[in-house]
């Protein structure tokens, strides 16, 4: 098992002639995902490395029974990317996009939630089962088939964590970059429960940072609901207020948003809290007992 | 982006709010003939982008253009937490019957807006929330319905407003959610908005942020940007496409990825040194990119030795050192660097960079003896 994407995924990638579409499909494919169609309006009847382009998501999904999507459009035409994969039935969308609108996001978050299907991202790096599928913009070189999940806010700091596993001889289930928007499609507690319930995942590794408080809610809902450990990170201690910190959603604005309320709701609800990324394997590996 | 008073009130206004009339002057001599042109008593504002205005002097009320003008002379040019006076606002007085707080922004837990309207208007929100929290109304708007009626009656009727105040007020709620959403704001505030003795609700102050994300498709907005307002440096940065954003140490920090360059921060912090800066150069290992970056971190004075950060994914670690490589050459920086790699072909990286570097650049394997390192370095003097 793994979560959300796997051997059954069979991915279509809109904005697939695009030079990010282009690049990382390639490299999706050379990690043995089954990119099944590439979605490009006006460019249907192409082939990208022997992936059919159709010019609609509904188009392709009906000819390859694509059930999960990745998109790599520009923001100003990546909300309509996401409801055109919802219509077209894709289970799993992953939202790579950095800098779409809030005001698109807040529509698309809101209608997301009367439909069944799961978005990932924007402004992430996207989900990885090492093994099974790569539906991320992730360096799948570094990822080795374990027991451990990931989830986090942060894409390299996902990639520093989980070469610190790796080197370790620690195996990752899968690795969910949930992005760094202040609205983003899928929070930490969603993931956590896919995590909880996965029987391959022994252990998660959650990835937080400044801005919101979705940490503290994902804090509340481990102490009640997970028996899988969990150890935290949270970046940003030294961040000034005000300050957008890279990530459009790494800003303090007072009270909860800071990494010091963060870190004392983990504590608080006994989750193990690393303070540099390096501790997080060295916390990982005290729980597996390696 | 954050907008000055004016410029967000002449977008309300355009939005059906109501204003006092005002005009902003540049120079005390235009801040006494706008006295002159709206009559009576005026209040000269300080326009900068920052809170707390009124408690460091920056808004005076007056009774004539002899006034205006020495109250202009002594407010611009004035020092508000660290933005320059530059423009004041002269604005009509009011006959205030009552002051209440209206404002939108986005809730991201709730994923939606929120609307919080209290009678306790003229103060801080904040302390109200504390002190008096059922003093203040929360609405959520479901962004694909839009603001309803029955939302505008509850935050009226909870109120306990009447006739045309209630009127008022609910034309105001109305007109100020519907800015929100066409300005693509991520908050839009009236603190105070006021009630006349003429029944007229008025706008008095407020604040407007435009979410940076939607510019493109607000160009007259995007075009009210003061550069000369922003950090030079962070300006700079901005127009090269990199992430940057100047703190008061003394370590330059670069690395790519925003996560990561905020936890190298911390760890500088806690190996006992002050960042002077995060700067995410984001993927690849553009040589052009990088010097550029280096060359604004190090053109701040204070910065004594620079952290390099690179975790080595996509772009490989052996790329990343001959793109810094030739960065270091272009620039001809002398001040200590510290350079960590990380990740894929890490160590071929680590290889060219202690084959060909200059005696100023040390490598290190982790992030913590890297940070300790550049730390040490930067007590040592630096340059």
């Amino acid at each position: 098992m793994a979560i959300l994407v796997d051997d059954g995924t069979r991915l279509l990638v809109q904005g697939i002639t695009g030079r990010e579409g282009a690049f990382h499909t390639g490299r999706m494919l050379h990690g043995g995902t089954h990119v099944v169609a590439g979605v490009t309006p006006g460019k249907g009847g192409q082939e990208f490395e022997g992936v059919p382009v159709f010019d609609t998501v509904e188009e392709a999904a009906r000819e390859t029974g694509a059930n999960a999507s990745v998109i790599f459009v520009p923001p100003p035409f990546a909300a309509d990317a996401v409801f055109e994969s919802l219509a077209g039935g894709m289970s799993t969308i992953c939202c790579i996009t950095e800098g779409i609108p809030v005001h698109d996001m807040l529509k698309v978050s809101n209608y997301m939630r009367m439909n069944d299907a799961t978005l990932i991202g924007p402004n992430c790096p996207g989900v990885l089962s090492p093994g099974k599928s790569n539906v991320s913009i992730m360096p799948d070189d570094i990822f080795t088939p374990g027991n451990v999940g990931i989830v986090s806010r942060s894409g390299t700091l996902t990639y520093q964590i989980v070469n610190e596993l790796t080197q370790r001889g620690i195996g990752q289930s899968t690795a969910v970059g949930i992005g760094g928007d202040p609205i983003i499609g899928t929070d930490f507690i969603e993931i956590l429960e896919k995590f909880e319930e996965d029987p391959e995942t022994e252990c998660v590794v959650m990835v937080g940072e400044i801005g919101g408080n979705a940490e503290q809610r994902a804090a509340e809902y481990i102490q009640r609901e997970m028996k899988t450990p969990v150890v935290a990170y949270i970046a940003g201690f030294t961040a000034p207020e005000g300050k957008t910190m890279g990530h459009a959603g790494a800003i303090v604005s007072g009270g909860d948003s800071t990494a010091e309320a963060k870190s004392q709701a983990l504590q608080k609800a006994g989750i193990r809290a690393a303070t540099n990324p390096t501790e997080v394997g060295a916390l990982v590996a005290e729980i597996l007992g390696r | 982006m954050d907008l000055y008073e004016h410029q967000g009130k002449e977008l309300l206004r355009e939005h059906g709010l109501e204003t006092l009339s005002g005009i902003v002057a540049g120079t005390p001599d235009e801040a006494r003939r706008a006295a002159e042109t709206l009559g009576g008593t005026v209040a000269i504002k300080a326009q900068v982008l920052t809170g707390g205005r009124g408690k460091a002097g920056g808004i005076k009320v007056v009774h004539d253009p002899d006034e205006a003008e020495e109250a202009a002379r002594q407010i611009l040019g004035m020092d508000i937490r660290g933005h320059t006076v530059k423009k004041v606002l002269v604005e009509g007085g009011a006959d205030i019957e009552s002051e209440m707080y209206l404002s939108v922004t986005v809730d991201r837990e709730a994923k939606q807006a929120l609307i919080l309207f209290s009678t306790e208007g003229g103060v801080d929100i904040e302390e109200v929330a504390e002190t008096k929290p059922e003093a203040i109304v929360r609405l959520h708007v479901d962004p694909l319905i839009g603001l309803q009626p029955y939302q505008v009656r509850e935050i009226t009727f909870s109120a306990g407003l009447t006739g045309d105040t209630a009127k008022g007020v609910g034309r105001t709620v109305r007109n100020l959610y519907r800015a929100f959403e066409e300005l693509d704001a991520s908050l839009v505030e009236i603190n105070p908005l006021v009630v006349t003795a003429d029944g007229h609700v008025l706008t008095l102050d407020s604040k407007v942020t435009v979410d940076d994300t939607s510019l493109y498709r607000h160009k007259d907005i995007a075009d009210l940007h003061d550069v000369e307002a922003a950090d030079p440096e962070e300006q700079r940065a901005q127009e090269a496409g990199l992430q940057y954003v100047k703190l008061a140490g003394d370590v330059g920090i670069l690395g790519n990825g925003a996560g990561l360059v905020m936890s190298t921060l911390d760890v500088v912090a806690q190996a006992g040194g002050e960042p002077a800066n995060f700067c995410d150069v984001g993927g690849g290992a553009d040589a052009e990119k990088i010097s550029t970056a280096l060359d604004i971190v190090t053109s701040n004075r204070q910065v004594k030795s620079v952290l390099f950060n690179i975790f080595g994914g996509i772009t490989r670690g052996d790329e990343v050192a001959r793109g810094l490589l030739a960065a270091i050459e272009q620039t001809g920086i002398r001040l200590p660097i510290v350079v960590r790699l990380d990740g894929t072909n890490a160590e071929e990286g680590r290889q060219i960079l202690a084959d060909n570097t200059p005696p100023n650049v040390h490598t290190e394997e982790t992030m913590l003896d890297a940070a300790r390192r550049a730390v040490e370095l930067a007590k040592d003097g630096g340059r």
